[in-house]
């Protein structure tokens, strides 16, 4: 039978893939944003691993508004993306010197 | 049994397809692999019985925030062949902290199946999930009622976002007309018409 050791497994090789993804692609802000999406949906079968294996619900409701955040993040972020290329031409992490920070 | 096997199943090829995510060389190949992935992990999630967060993951996830992705990635012309520049110089480096991670993460689940540490308890009054009541009714019940606060919060975050996004990237064209509300209100009768006594037979003048 299957245990919740078995998604928490499954979850941390998703966030470790994620975390991974950032490292290797540290230039490309696309699949950055990608990554980020990997590790939240492995945040979100912690969360709905623990709700269905404690019993309680709540969990769930937490997942959805993961869900949520990570849906308007990736709007924002893409919109902030396009801005930047149509005023740069490149997506490259390593420009990004604007503000001088 | 076939919950075990489909377990193995789904477990496999979200694993695969979040490390094609990071390693297709082609972004439109990695966005097609995280709809993969989310369809399976939608798949995992229906597996222990979480339906509904699993239909969300599709709808929302697949339907709009891959959908997003994929129109951006091709609508930009980006050089991604130079964008993968230090991919093997960042690969020793990322390995190790990933493999230093995992190792982490799989040593503290191993603590807990050989029962160093317990699972808690959940906390007495909250809302158990009961085996007669269906996912979605018993999602719907406790979100429209003890968590209604945080659920209109959610839909505010949406709207910001969607409001952000928009006023990022809408961009004034200059060939249109557009309404100039200020110079609407201020117009007064007496500048826009006139009254004229006009003599019989001579026509209009405009």
């Amino acid at each position: 039978m299957i245990g919740i050791e078995h998604y928490l497994v499954v979850s941390s090789i998703l966030f470790v893939m994620g975390v991974l993804g950032i490292f290797l692609n540290r230039k490309n802000v696309i699949i950055i944003l990608m990554a980020i999406e990997l590790i939240l949906l492995a945040v979100n079968i912690n969360l709905v691993a623990f709700s269905v294996f404690l019993g309680d619900l709540t969990g769930q409701i937490f997942a959805m508004f993961v869900l949520t955040v990570a849906a308007g993040e990736a709007a924002i972020g893409l919109a902030i993306l396009v801005i930047y290329f149509r005023g740069r031409g490149t997506i490259a992490v390593d420009d990004v010197n604007r503000m001088k920070g | 049994m076939i919950q075990l096997v489909s377990f193995y199943i789904f477990a496999t090829i979200v694993i695969a397809s979040a490390a094609m995510v990071i390693f297709a060389r082609n972004p439109v190949h990695s966005v097609l692999w995280l709809i993969v992935a989310f369809f399976n992990a939608a798949g995992l999630m229906v597996l222990i019985g979480a339906e509904f967060i699993a239909m969300l993951l599709v709808i929302v996830y697949v339907g709009a925030v891959a959908v997003l992705f994929l129109f951006v990635v091709m609508m930009l012309d980006i050089d991604f062949a130079e964008l993968r520049a230090g991919f093997v110089k960042n690969v020793p480096l990322g390995l190790l902290l990933a493999v230093v991670l995992v190792a982490e993460l799989v040593l503290g689940i191993g603590a807990y199946q050989a029962g160093a540490v317990k699972l808690g308890t959940a906390e007495a009054g909250g809302a158990t999930i009961s085996a007669t009541v269906p996912n979605i009714e018993a999602i719907g019940a406790l979100l429209y009622s003890k968590y209604v606060f945080l659920f209109e919060t959610a839909g505010l975050i949406l709207l910001v976002a969607m409001v952000g996004a928009i006023v990022l990237t809408h961009r004034r064209s200059h060939g249109t007309r557009g309404q100039n509300i200020s110079s609407q209100v201020q117009r007064r009768p007496q500048d826009a018409t006139r009254n004229v006594n006009q003599p019989v037979g001579q026509g209009i003048e405009l």
